[in-house]
């Protein structure tokens, strides 16, 4: 019996000391995987290539985006938003100054605090190239430049009407495959990013990210060369399709991620299967040196910036978690019971076991 | 040897050509109207589709809820002001119903006097009063507008068509989302106010009719909705697309209206007749065939079926919903009318260009069913090959070294110019007389003979055209025996050539009327000799001449819209339709009635003298 106790004991006092160390193990993992990204920034430039009342859904689709960037950490002076036509105040918006994306108008993703950087006609083909490269004239302000550096991580998302092998940008001109491989070559020969995760949302899809062939490049589109990519839901009231399906499974999907979320890149490869989006969304990641699985989706679409990097620091050294409340570690608290149950036992015997049960 | 050809396959060639004319000209013939009435079969015809982007789909919620109250509006119109009855519209109550709608209402007087006193519609001297009121979008700029128009004339109760529009007035005004102003129009004697109206608009006077100026003007005009409901119960909606001249709107207005009208589950209909089903029945294809025939009817004669004709003219695509009362159990009431009104407004709205995406050439066996140019084009075609087999036919005996002289007689061996210009002269001389003669000479015609005055244009017209007939025996006069067997020929390729070019021109404009003559007067025309039986010869020219082709037509169309007439009934119908086609090329400027007289009857002389060609 004395041995006995002495092992439930010895089990116990083991856990309770396990604990603490199995956790800065966790901590330095974390701290780990922060490093081993290599960004210190977050950037991100979202670009709805439509004009005209009936594409409504393509504003509807960057605008959302924007929302849940700017939710999870990208400040709006790293965002580069580029809206080709004003759904808003539209004329034959029935609410004007909003532009919702879901129907029954649940959500306005407009509000009062959208910053649109490239409006109307000024989103071209031309200056979306200089964005990318940063030739842009000196007198172009700051709110429209991107201004990132070797160390920075940048999400570029795009939406519009596509073909095969382009994009086309307000109903007059088109963006080729080549044009865009050959512009982030170009950022990565001036050191502009750290890591690129490209996203597009348009027919055929997946044509625009063929002929990339510059490193640190990860890819997703929404449908496959010969596909199209469907809308999702109408709206009677305002007359108009609201969003497009990937989009709206994405957000669907970046509505569970949180700052802290752990959620990686294998993950987003799976949003919107077949069965949902009807077409077949595609991704490319033989360019990207890191394994997607260990990628986090807030390395792109959020924003982890240093300072938070200092308290991680710190609590690794404390060995004390700083929580709000404290509880006993789970662990502790096993044990415990277990002890307890075992001096019950012991006190009873077994045999009054069978007149229990 | 020749260089650049081969003369021995091209007498081979031409050879097998005049060997084997006739064979393929019946051919061609049985052909060609095989392919136009195959054209109804409906595994030949393709299904109807949205073609802007635009417009979407029916997508829109719509919220019109105040049918009941426009009839009670209508019932508003008692005696003293009823809109359409003998006292004229009552301009003073439109123009306060709708300014306490909040439009901008302006009014416009117009007059016209007409060639000559109009029967079927009882006018001579026209004074009216067109009231339109602009419903201004509320934040758009004004360069767009879209009309919505309710036709308002003595003797046709369109009351509820224009309690209907003020109605939706009110409900259009109070919503935000309108990006084109629309104008509410309420024209009197519905064409010629139109026609003044349009006019006054795009400052045009093509006519000579006289207006006030218009105050108030919206912007460039997208399109027009006429609407003409005349009960307050309504079993069916009929669409009415065939403009002035055989014009049509484009085929996405009649794809809009028939998605609105299956969305809303309104019966429609086009030609006044349903839709079938059973398309591989007997009967399932005649109704088809007997659908497109009316439309091929009502196109070829060139008049405008509804006050959206006039639109067509300045490039602003328009249609005429008719509200049919045919007892039905079923009854769509007013709302239903006001919100497939409401929806159609609606997806205008959303237009960024005018509508030109899909057809503007098409006939419609059914409103699911159409026909573009591309697949009816063909069963004109083979009808002008035999015109140009034929010529060619000629050319090559023409260009064959002259045989023998028969008897020695010295020939010329080609015709002088004066014996082939001369019928041709003649023939058109008695063509513009035939255009000219019957208005102007109606007031001498009224004092000798005890007729009305339509009566004697319509009698003057055909006292000149049989009197044409006589021609070819005058001609040989003045030609003094000039008569060869080369001279007719001669003729007869000129004619051919010249018949072909005629025909084809019209049937690229208006296909239904190119068609319908070609039909007529390419077989005589094709095989007509002066060596044939005259008398015989001479009966199915007459017979198949273009005023008989109007009679058939009439009679046709009379069978087609189930109302047949007897020979007597059928020949008043036939007066009346020439006299309307004078006014409507005096009113409208429609094109029919002078091409016939000014180029189809001359061309008809001219083969009526190689006939009589000795």
């Amino acid at each position: 019996m004395d041995y006995y106790n002495l092992l439930t004991t010895c089990a116990f006092i083991h856990l309770l000391v396990s604990i603490p160390y199995a956790y800065s193990n966790y901590v330095e993992n974390k701290a780990g995987q922060f490093f081993s990204s290599g960004h210190t920034n977050n950037w991100a430039v979202l670009v709805c290539t439509s004009r005209f009342w009936f594409n409504y859904r393509h504003v509807a689709n960057t605008l959302s985006v924007y929302r849940s960037v700017k939710r999870l950490g990208i400040p709006d002076s790293h965002i580069v938003l580029m809206l080709a036509d004003d759904m808003a105040c539209n004329y034959r918006n029935p609410k004007p100054a909003t532009v919702f994306s879901h129907k029954n108008m649940e959500l306005n993703v407009y509000g009062d605090d959208v910053e649109v950087d490239y409006r109307g006609y000024e989103v071209t083909v031309e200056n979306f190239l200089r964005v990318l490269t940063g030739r842009l004239p000196p007198s172009t302000p700051r709110s429209k430049r991107l201004l990132s550096d070797d160390r920075s991580n940048i999400l570029i998302y795009l939406t519009g009407h596509g073909g095969n092998g382009f994009l086309k940008f307000q109903d007059s001109e088109e963006i080729s495959n080549m044009e865009l491989a050959d512009a982030f070559e170009q950022m990565w020969q001036k050191r502009r990013y750290n890591e690129l995760l490209f996203i597009i949302d348009t027919c055929q899809g997946a044509s625009m990210y063929e002929r990339f062939y510059s490193p640190n490049l990860m890819a997703l589109a929404s449908s496959q060369v010969g596909e199209d990519s469907l809308s999702h839901q109408p709206d009677l009231a305002i007359g108009v399709h609201l969003m497009d399906k990937y989009t709206f499974y994405l957000l669907e999907f970046l509505e569970e991620v949180h700052p802290a979320s752990q959620a990686n890149m294998n993950d987003l490869f799976k949003v919107c299967p077949q069965s949902q989006c009807v077409s077949t969304p595609g991704h490319r990641t033989d360019l990207f040196q890191r394994n997607p699985g260990s990628v986090l989706i807030t390395d792109f679409f959020g924003s982890v910036l240093l300072h938070d990097m200092k308290q991680l620091v710190a609590d690794v050294s404390s060995q004390k978690p700083k929580q709000k409340d404290w509880h006993p570690p789970d662990g502790f608290i096993l044990g415990l019971w277990t002890l307890i149950l075992l001096v019950f036992f012991q006190t009873y015997g077994i045999k009054h076991l069978k007149h229990i049960f | 040897m020749g260089l650049l050809s081969d003369p021995n396959r091209r007498k081979a060639l031409t050879g097998l050509l005049t060997r084997l004319n006739t064979p393929i000209c019946i051919v061609c013939y049985l052909a060609g109207i095989v392919w136009f009435m195959g054209l109804a079969f409906e595994p030949f015809t393709l299904r109807t589709y949205m073609s802007e982007n635009a417009m979407g789909s029916t997508m829109v919620e719509e919220r019109f809820s105040s049918g009941e109250r426009a009839l009670s509006l209508a019932k508003e119109f008692d005696p003293p002001s009823a809109c359409c009855g003998l006292n004229g519209m009552p301009v003073e109550w439109l123009v306060k119903a709708m300014q306490s709608r909040g439009l901008e209402v302006f009014t416009q007087s117009f007059s016209r006097k007409l060639p000559f006193p109009d029967e079927n519609k009882e006018r001579y001297m026209v004074r009216g009063t067109n009231v339109y009121g602009i419903l201004r979008a509320p934040r758009a700029p004004r360069t767009e507008a879209l009309v919505i128009t309710a036709p308002c004339s003595p003797g046709n109760t369109n009351n509820q068509a224009v309690a209907l529009l003020l109605a939706l007035a009110q409900y259009f005004r109070n919503q935000i989302y309108w990006a084109k102003d629309i104008i509410f129009l309420v024209n009197e004697h519905d064409l010629i106010g139109t026609q003044a109206w349009l006019e006054g608009y795009h400052h045009t006077n093509i006519t000579g009719m006289e207006y006030s100026p218009l105050q108030g003007r919206a912007g460039s005009i997208q399109a027009a909705l006429s609407l003409e409901l005349s009960s307050d119960v309504i079993t069916s909606l009929d669409l009415v697309l065939e403009g002035l001249n055989g014009q049509l709107p484009n085929l996405d207005l009649a794809n809009l209206f028939y998605a609105f009208c299956q969305k809303l589950g309104v019966l429609c209909t086009i030609q006044g007749k349903l839709q079938r089903n059973d398309w591989d029945t007997a009967e399932g294809y005649t109704h088809a065939a007997q659908t497109m025939m009316l439309m091929v009817l009502k196109q070829a004669c060139g008049r405008s079926w509804g006050d959206h004709g006039l639109f067509l003219r300045y490039h602003i695509e328009a249609a005429s919903v008719r509200g049919i009362n045919s007892f039905r159990h079923y009854k769509t009431d007013a709302t239903t009318i006001g919100r497939l009104l409401e929806g159609m407004v609606r997806k205008l709205n959303n237009l960024l260009e005018r509508l030109h995406q899909s057809y503007f050439f098409y006939l419609l066996p059914s409103l699911s069913r159409f026909v573009s140019i591309g697949y009816y084009m063909p069963a004109f075609g083979l009808l002008a090959v035999i015109l140009l087999l034929r010529a060619l036919d000629l050319w090559v005996h023409l260009g064959a070294p002259a045989l023998a002289a028969v008897d020695g007689v010295t020939e010329p061996s080609s015709p002088g110019v004066l014996t082939v210009l001369t019928p041709v002269v003649i023939s058109h001389l008695t063509g513009v007389a035939l255009y000219l003669l019957p208005v102007h000479l109606q007031e001498m015609a009224v004092e000798h003979f005890p007729v009305s005055e339509t009566e004697a244009v319509v009698l003057t017209a055909i006292a000149i055209y049989t009197a044409g007939l006589a021609l070819p025996h005058n001609t040989q006069r003045l030609l003094s025996g000039e008569g060869t067997e080369q001279g007719w020929k001669v003729l007869k390729l000129t004619a051919l050539l010249y018949l072909a070019v005629l025909l084809g021109c019209t049937a690229l404009i208006n296909f239904s009327l190119g068609f319908i003559l070609a039909v007529t007067l390419v077989p005589i025309t094709a095989s007509i000799t002066p060596h044939m039986p005259k008398a015989l010869y001479a009966v199915v020219m007459v017979l198949l001449s273009p005023a008989f082709t109007i009679l058939y037509c009439v009679f046709i169309y009379q069978e087609l819209i189930e109302a047949p007439v007897s020979v007597s009934e059928g020949w008043m119908l036939f007066l009346s339709v020439i006299s309307q086609g004078i006014l409507d090329h005096a009113l409208y400027g429609s094109l029919v009635y002078p091409l016939l007289a000014l180029f189809i009857y001359p061309c008809w002389l001219m083969f009526w003298n190689i006939l009589f060609w000795n």
